[in-house]
């Protein structure tokens, strides 16, 4: 069974049809996988995942050539199956649209944008676009920034003022959405602490007075966790994300303070009592990657074992080409042997039905589950956007302060206009490369952000790793399976 | 339904849609319902909207989107690109998947075609017809 290879369907055109000619079927859109020692279908556009049968196998291996009549199919395959099974197989998998007739008109999948009301379910405030340490991989000062904040003219820390309007703004983008989600993020958060207390506060209150919930998070580097910071946080159940590298030589090599001292050993002691006193909510690792320290199952074994987190996410670094710490080809490849790996562990866990902690997988599987087919790589100027420190409103917080990427002011409201000129723009029916890719659901063309940096326009696919997300999202398409064979219980944590 | 079983939350969503007694739609699943063990018949597999269910598969309608067949025919060639429509009307009209834009034969211009009998030849003879 061929792995996804789009099947033109066009048909035939003139005057030669006539309709006592054989009805010929061939494959659509999907991409067939194994796991558990079961067949596998996943649907595209669709994203439904379809358990197979040996006759439905059977009839898809055959169509892996090319397209044959259904009668042909059926002297071929009764012998083995008998002829009822083998034409009910073929209607199951026409009518999942796993096949079909290829004198049916081209599937075309219109550019439908979302309605111009979309609520906001998460706001990302960056309080402060100034840091304490000098990652020189650091996509906000380092050799990739988009906003030049030496010289901007933009304030280096949120107001009090602004964070304010920012809360009003959000709890007005969010419509009917009875929960809404505040992210702080900087630079390092934390050197704004005074102005998230504050925020914290006013959030709350205002949600009160609105009859919604409100839910807080927060990333930071961890330097700063000092006991009132931590005592802070868990009392007021607002989840944190720690950026850390993994073993003192791996953070070491790029999460720098200004002098170029490492970070580790100033951190962890702080990281280890936010991790003993702060109980309310899980606490979670995120790692960046680079050409030097790629050692995936190290850096979560540490984190996890050793330091106790309760996940660790990874991402690569967001890089131009050609920089000293972007990962190359061969890094990509190593990469995935290393992800692939842990998502093994991951697995032998989910089947015991125990807690792993990498959450690349665990949140790719519940997107799998779910169906996920997407228009937009993710939700940023959509569901997700980020204030800069002076109130603009971008993207996301990694457009945060970019005139270019804006989209209105918590101050003046947002401009919906440039809102859905981007929307229409980046809809994954305008990438062209992406249109013969059957992961196309699940990436969508990926991080815009990424596609600034490598490429300068945001409206690019993310060409540089097309294989490598190909190749993961089958790998977690096989634990996925071998989960529904194994454990199936284990998936219902991600019903909704 | 026997040989594929749903999975994940969308599978199931497209099974109820499909597997429902005359729930189906052409828009998911690429037909309407229940052919049970019956063999698939070409009707249950196409565009409902523009088809006639009994008998031949006749086209009653005609679409706005531009046809492929002028520039290209189906092997990607020239070779066998479309007649123009008044050398094979009826073929245009009745067997290609594209059908040619014809008057309502059924209601209102049943005798439209009455004095052409070949197309090739007699088209001029075809009546006009206002609406």
């Amino acid at each position: 069974m061929s792995a996804g290879a789009p099947t033109d369907t066009q048909g035939t055109t003139g005057n030669g049809a006539n309709a006592a000619d054989p009805v010929f079927l061939a494959q659509r859109e999907f991409h067939a996988f194994e796991a558990g020692g079961e067949t596998f279908l996943y649907l595209v556009p669709s994203a439904a995942v379809f358990y197979l049968d040996e006759p439905s196998v059977a009839v898809l291996q055959a169509l892996d050539t090319g397209a044959a009549s259904e009668d042909d199919l059926v002297t071929a395959l009764a012998p083995r199956f008998g002829e009822p099974a083998v034409r009910r197989s073929l209607a199951e998998l026409v009518r999942v649209q796993a096949i079909g007739l290829t004198t049916a008109p081209k599937q075309t999948f219109p550019r439908v944008l979302p309605q111009a009301d979309f609520p906001l379910t998460t706001m990302v405030l960056n309080v402060t676009n100034k840091c304490n340490l000098a990652c020189t991989y650091c996509y906000e000062y380092g050799e990739d920034k988009i906003v030049d904040t030496t010289c901007d003219p933009a304030p280096n820390y949120m107001s009090e003022e602004t964070a304010r309007k920012s809360v009003d703004f959000m709890f007005e983008q969010s419509g009917d959405l009875p929960v809404a989600h505040l992210t702080f993020f900087g630079g390092e958060t934390l050197l704004n602490f005074k102005v998230l207390e504050k925020t914290v506060a006013y959030a709350r209150e205002r949600a009160v007075e609105l009859g919604k919930d409100v839910d807080f998070s927060l990333t930071t580097n961890g330097t700063l966790l000092r006991d009132k910071v931590i005592d802070w946080l868990a009392e007021n159940r607002i989840g944190v994300t720690v950026s850390i590298d993994g073993p003192k030589e791996l953070q070491d090599k790029f999460r720098v303070f200004k002098n170029g001292m490492g970070s580790y050993d100033y951190a962890l002691p702080k990281i280890k009592r936010l991790l003993e006193r702060h109980r309310t909510r899980p606490i979670g690792a995120r790692v960046t990657l680079t050409r030097q320290t790629l050692d995936v199952p190290r850096i979560f074994h540490h984190l996890r074992d050793e330091v106790g987190f309760w996940e660790v996410g990874f991402a690569p670094v967001t890089t131009a080409d050609g920089r000293g710490y972007a990962i190359q080809d061969a890094g990509f490849d190593r990469m995935l042997g290393q992800f692939e790996e842990l998502a093994q562990e991951f697995l032998e866990f989910a089947v015991d039905d125990r807690h792993h902690g990498f959450s690349n997988v665990k949140d790719t599987i519940e997107e799998i589950h779910k169906g996920v087919s997407k228009a937009f790589p993710c939700g940023a100027g959509l569901g997700l956007m980020g204030v800069a420190t002076d109130g603009d409103v971008a993207l996301c917080h990694r457009f945060a302060g970019s005139d270019d990427h804006s989209i209105g002011s918590v101050h003046t409201g947002l401009d919906r206009k440039r809102q859905f000129e981007f929307l229409g723009h980046h809809h994954v029916a305008n990438k062209t490369d992406c249109s013969t890719c059957w992961a196309r659901p699940l990436c969508a063309g990926g991080c815009y952000h990424e596609a600034h940096v490598r490429y300068g326009d945001t409206g690019v696919a993310n060409l540089h790793y097309c294989d490598w997300i190909r190749s993961w999202t089958n790998t977690c398409l096989e634990v996925y399976g071998e989960i529904a064979v194994k454990n199936p219980g284990y998936l219902e944590q991600f019903e909704s | 339904m026997d040989h594929l079983k749903a999975i994940n939350q969308k599978a199931r969503r497209i099974q109820e849609h499909v597997g429902a007694p005359n729930g189906g739609s052409a828009a998911v699943a690429g037909g309407p319902p229940e052919p049970s063990a019956a063999p698939v018949d070409p009707g249950d597999l196409d565009v409902v909207g523009l088809e006639s269910r009994d008998g031949p598969n006749i086209p009653l309608g005609c679409s706005l989107v531009f046809a492929p067949g002028w520039e290209v025919d189906s092997t990607g060639g020239t070779a066998g690109l479309c007649q123009p429509v008044e050398r094979d009307l009826f073929d245009c009209h009745l067997a290609c998947f594209w059908p040619a834009h014809v008057p309502d034969q059924l209601n209102h211009a049943p005798d439209w075609t009455g004095k052409c009998a070949a197309a090739q030849k007699d088209w001029r003879k075809i009546d006009l017809i206002f609406p």
